[in-house]
């Protein structure tokens, strides 16, 4: 709320600067959003009164005033503001320095404007800081002295100071609260007001019954006739609401602003021969029409709270007042309400409509329950003052009559240390909570404490010892750096660090990207094949609306748009959560592990070719992370999925898990993506790789090894894992390790061959193995080859 | 004797002018090999008288090993103008740069969420995880925020037509820790959180660390304690300057919001802190017992404190962005600058 330091220090006024009682505030836990002059540092501006009006000679849109403003002999200022004659205006004097919002000063010089003597200037609301260029001239109290200095005038030597209060700090949203609270931490007297009950002129009362009594737990009115509702709000009190950024509006709704902003009870006035006959706080009838003081008309559901007359609602109860009910210059008898809703029952209602009013926000936090009549009393004490009237009795109806009873908190001594690690003294404890306004009784161990009826924050031991270090001073409590226990979490050797897959795509020159989670529909309909899609009930856009199901639906965009920006070697990877429907609880949301690349296999440089990258640089990188789960057999299977190209990708498997997939994307979905270059993309679940095997220890050989080389010819329909196996299931002991170090498609090759170079390495462990024995071996792997796959050694 | 004299000195310019080794080589054999000139006048010895052959035969060894010597010499020479040609010839350009696969980097965010790791850890913190779209008890009921209280409109949550939502706090594993884990507890939470909020200065998704720490003796000065050393470690700045300002919470009690000085201007007031010097960086309490009741922790027996502050700002900060949204657009220009 802001909060005009003056109108504050009319309540309480410590020995100190503005900074300090700042400061003071800010480490008591009310934040400080800022602390804005009333109005710009402006000087030599006086109150004048315009009394004659003439055209300019030359100048449609300028007239030539003559001004009286205290002095002997008039000035003449040419304005081109639309001005009345006798009306009271600010005059910026010859020497005035006006600040602008640049900071730079505007001096006010004699002048000529367009040939006529100009000797000031008058100024509007926005050059004086004190509101909108749309405003106009600043009105000058009718009252004011000619002459009379404007600083001086309007007691503009003040500032906002805009305060933040925490949600559960109701008491803190009037300056009677703000005052109360500075009272308490910079201990100082604070000067309650006072409010006299108001003679009782007329005897005119009304039935007020309240229906649910579960949401109203206390209602307070009175009718006051004969008010003049045409009257002026006094200028002090215009200027006090315009510090805390209320407009004025008309006299009886500013008083019931005032004292909202004041004591904090937010005040509803309607217009009394509106009202047929009596009141009722009650639910809302589902469907009912209300329209409210905005213009808009609601339907109201059953849940929602009216005040309401033998007839109809009349108002939105805590949060808004009806249009039809409300009080106008018309109006002459008014009926004034101040009540308490229960803050439970009120809370996300205001919102449920789209709204959220002064009311509404203070009643949903808790308004005091000793306020209703306190509020009323003042309000009708003020609009007697300001409008005229004869105020009727006053209707109390309480649904309990302890409403304001707050029940004993027992506080043991020893919570103190056990919560906040420090000592504080019996007599420090007990003047804290005094001054907040408990009743604080000495117990066996402790104190009983009762606090005040406007905290409503303040129920539990927990609650007293949070007052106590906020008074006492967070600063006052030492930072310890306790001794602890060791406790040592332990990360398992044999499992796949999420940190060592990182790192092993940052080595081969992966950036790590984070995209949102969230993603558009198109792109997820697209990357999986058109299944269901988790949606945002509330999405920011359209483009952020679904989950992601898998990483890629991120990562690809992200990929495509740096390749926009001029970037053609574009390597992406990140981890996080992917998204799926599942049966039943939460959905199932694993974490992944998903890369994408395209471009040159290596940065453009001198000394290697411009390679483009394919699915075996890919699948290298793949095999590295796979690596990562050292022991583990995984293998890669052809696959036929909606995203990738059918004859470059593999679905990853271990055992009959599928761990992932990676592969070239599909032509057409490139197209459909409007992909500038070709992408290869891959995507791991990290749950199901997240172990690996110990290394165990194993012999070597002392005995030499030997190599035989094969080149075989064979159909290129046969994959190399074919080959493999065929080796593999000859379980032949001496050769120890067997790899391709060649194929070779074309030239000296017929079409549908391929020359596959083998190379095949013999060992044993106990000897060196003889010639014979090894070609024994070969002879019979070129035989097997043969015979199983039809390969043929090729001549050479 | 006067055709040895001629001999050595017709030798001795032949080694000179020998400008290779196989030149200087060719004048060895033509001197001192087998069939040599040199070699060819000791097998003339005999030829003299006796008295003679002893003087002549020194005069001819010493002749044979001085151009021995000489010829020696004389290859170091040439040796070692081969190797400096060679070197020559093989100097490369070494400020052409090597071959090379560049490497990548890790994301800010993720540096500063292992920075964070780090040196909780160091101080027997574990790391938690948890889901990203979880129920409303673990985000709101669990946390003390019943439905519809105030301090839910600031959450601004995404929800899903089935009443779940998305995390908007890294809280819920606090709860999801405390319900499976028994105390004493001591843990940190880094994630993805989410919040209905896009401009300059919110991002719908940002990241945050939880933090928790529940024992039988855990007060308000240890909470202090353990935050202050740990921004002190996390910008490297020993006497770094912070302050615990009352807050509110529900989950909460005390509550605190935590400024560092300004780690820009050190305290002198900048853009980046408002001029005030400040950076509130945190949020943090005593856990309410309210939130132990719901996981089942007896409040009268434990006390803890809960942290939670977020890391892009951290990393922000310490890497001088000054844009959020710069976190979250994957500009590989930007990106390669944290390697």
């Amino acid at each position: 709320m802001r909060i005009s330091e003056k109108w504050l220090r009319e309540w309480v006024n410590p020995d100190a600067t503005t900074d300090e009682l700042a400061h003071q505030l800010i480490m008591s836990g009310t934040e400080l959003d800022g602390i804005e002059p009333v109005a710009s540092a402006f000087t030599n501006v006086v109150v004048g009164q315009i009394k004659t009006i003439e055209q300019h000679p030359d100048a449609d849109r300028l007239r030539v005033c003559q001004v009286d403003v205290g002095t002997q002999e008039l000035l003449q200022i040419v304005t081109n503001a639309s001005v009345e004659a006798e009306q009271k205006v600010p005059v910026a004097m010859i020497g005035a320095q006006l600040p602008e919002s640049d900071g730079k000063i505007f001096k006010i010089k004699k002048s000529k404007l367009r040939g006529v003597l100009s000797q000031g200037m008058f100024c509007g609301s926005e050059t004086l800081g004190m509101g909108e260029a749309n405003e106009g001239l600043l009105e000058v109290p009718t009252d004011a002295e000619l002459g009379a200095d404007l600083r001086q005038l309007l007691d503009l030597n003040d500032v906002v100071l805009d305060l933040d209060s925490t949600p559960n700090r109701a008491d803190l949203l009037s300056v009677s609260g703000v005052a109360r609270e500075v009272g308490v931490i910079m201990q100082s007297p604070v000067n309650e007001i006072k409010v006299p009950a108001t003679d009782i002129k007329i005897n005119d009362t009304i039935p007020v019954k309240i229906s649910c009594d579960d949401l109203c737990q206390h209602f307070t009115g009175r009718i006051i006739r004969d008010v003049n509702t045409k009257a002026e709000t006094p200028h002090w009190m215009k200027e006090k609401l315009r510090r805390m950024d209320v407009r004025s509006l008309s006299p009886v709704i500013d008083v019931t602003n005032y004292v909202m902003l004041e004591l904090g009870q937010p005040l509803h006035a309607y217009d009394f021969d509106k009202l047929e006959g009596g009141i009722d706080v009650r639910n809302a009838q589902e469907g009912e029409k209300l329209t409210l003081l905005d213009g808009k008309e609601l339907t109201l559901r059953a849940d929602t709270m009216v005040i309401a007359d033998d007839k109809k609602a009349l108002s939105l109860a805590g949060i808004m007042g009806g249009l039809d009910s409300s009080v106008t210059n018309e109006t002459s008898n008014i009926y004034i309400e101040s009540a308490f809703f229960v803050p439970e029952k009120l809370m996300g209602k205001a919102r449920s409509y789209g709204m959220h009013t002064d009311g509404s926000h203070r009643f949903e936090r808790g308004v005091s329950l000793d306020l209703q009549v306190k509020g009323l009393e003042r309000a009708t004490q003020l609009i007697i003052e300001i409008c005229g009237g004869k105020a009727g009795p006053i209707t109390d109806i309480a649904t309990r009559d302890d409403l304001t009873k707050r029940e004993a908190i027992y506080y043991e001594r020893s919570r103190t240390k056990r919560h906040l690690g420090i000592e504080v003294d019996d007599t420090r404890i007990e003047d804290i909570m005094t001054r907040l306004g408990c009743q604080v009784d000495v117990v066996d161990g402790g104190w009983m404490i009762l606090p005040p009826v406007f905290r409503f924050d303040f129920a539990t031991p927990e609650d007293i010892v949070e007052e106590i270090a906020r008074i006492y001073g967070y600063d006052n409590i030492p930072a310890v750096l306790r001794p602890m226990e060791p406790l040592i979490s332990i990360r398992p050797e044999a499992q796949v660090r999420e940190e060592s897959l990182q790192n092993v795509l940052v080595q081969r020159g992966y950036q790590e990207a984070i995209t949102y989670s969230f993603v558009p529909p198109e792109i997820e309909s697209l990357l999986t094949a058109g299944a269901e899609q988790i949606k945002l009930s509330n999405p920011i856009s359209e483009e952020l609306s679904v989950m992601r199901s898998t990483l890629w639906s991120g990562l690809i965009p992200a990929l495509d748009k740096n390749v926009k920006r001029q970037q053609n070697r574009v390597r992406l990877f990140e981890s996080g959560l992917s998204f799926q429907q599942s049966e039943e609880g939460l959905p199932e949301q694993r974490k992944k592990l998903a890369g994408a690349i395209t471009g040159s296999l290596y940065p453009e440089q001198w000394g290697k070719d411009a390679k483009k990258v394919d699915f075996y640089d890919l699948k290298g990188d793949v095999e590295a992370l796979l690596a990562e789960a050292s022991g583990q057999k995984f293998e890669f299977v052809p696959v036929e999925h909606a995203t990738l190209h059918p004859g470059q990708s593999a679905k990853i498997m271990l055992a009959d898990r599928q761990v992932g997939l990676c592969g070239a994307l599909h032509p057409a979905l490139e197209k459909k993506l409007n992909l500038d270059q070709q992408v290869f993309v891959f995507e791991l679940d990290l749950g199901f790789m997240n172990e690996k095997k110990l290394p165990k220890y194993s012999g070597l050989s002392a005995y030499p090894s030997t190599r035989r080389d094969l080149a075989l010819l064979i159909s290129r329909d046969i994959s190399y894992n074919e080959t493999y196996k065929v080796l593999k299931d000859l379980k032949i002991n001496e050769l120890v390790d067997n790899f391709v170090f060649d194929v070779y498609e074309g030239e000296n090759v017929d079409f549908g061959q391929k020359s596959l170079a083998l190379g095949l390495i013999f060992q044993d462990f106990s000897r060196t193995l003889a010639e014979e024995e090894i070609t024994t071996h070969v002879d019979r792997i070129v035989a097997t080859l043969k015979s199983e796959l039809g390969a043929v050694l090729r001549k050479t | 004797m006067e055709q040895l004299t001629e001999l050595m000195e017709q030798a001795e310019s032949q080694l000179n002018g020998a400008s290779t080794l196989a030149e200087l080589d060719e004048v060895r054999v033509h001197y001192l090999g087998k069939k040599g000139l040199i070699t060819g006048q000791l097998k003339q010895l005999g030829k003299l008288p006796p008295e003679e052959r002893k003087g002549a035969g020194q005069e001819i060894n010493k002749a044979k090993q001085s151009l021995s010597s000489a010829i020696d010499a004389r290859k170091l020479v040439l040796e070692e103008e081969a190797l400096n040609e060679r070197l020559q010839t093989e100097k490369l350009d070494i400020s052409l740069p090597g071959r090379n696969m560049d490497t990548g980097s890790l994301h800010p965010v993720t540096r500063t969420a292992k920075r964070i790791e780090e040196i909780f850890m160091q101080l027997g913190f574990g790391v938690e995880v948890g889901p990203e779209i979880e129920d409303d008890y673990h985000n709101f009921t669990a946390l003390n925020i019943p439905d519809h209280h105030p301090s839910r409109a600031s959450h601004d949550t995404f929800y899903f037509d089935d009443g779940t939502l998305l995390r908007t706090h890294t809280s819920p594993v606090q709860i999801r820790t405390m319900e499976n884990k028994e105390p004493p507890l001591r843990i940190i939470a880094p994630g993805r959180v989410y919040r209905c909020d896009s401009d300059v200065t919110h991002s719908p998704m940002f990241h945050q660390v939880e933090g928790l720490m529940v024992d039988k003796d855990v007060t308000f000065a240890d909470l202090k304690g353990i935050l202050e050393a740990f921004f002190k470690a996390f910008f490297e700045v020993d006497d770094l300057p912070t302050r615990f300002r009352p807050h509110y919470f529900p989950f909460t009690e005390p509550s605190a919001e935590t400024d560092i000085q300004c780690v820009l201007c050190s305290g002198e007031g900048c853009k980046v802190c408002g001029n005030t010097g400040w950076i509130e960086v945190m949020g943090c309490g005593m856990v309410n017992p309210e939130v132990f009741r719901h996981v089942g922790i007896d409040p009268d027996v434990y006390t803890g404190f809960a942290f939670g502050f977020g890391i892009d700002r951290l990393a922000m900060l310490r890497y001088g962005i000054d844009d959020l949204r710069k976190l979250f657009d994957n500009d590989v220009r930007f990106l390669k600058q944290f390697r």
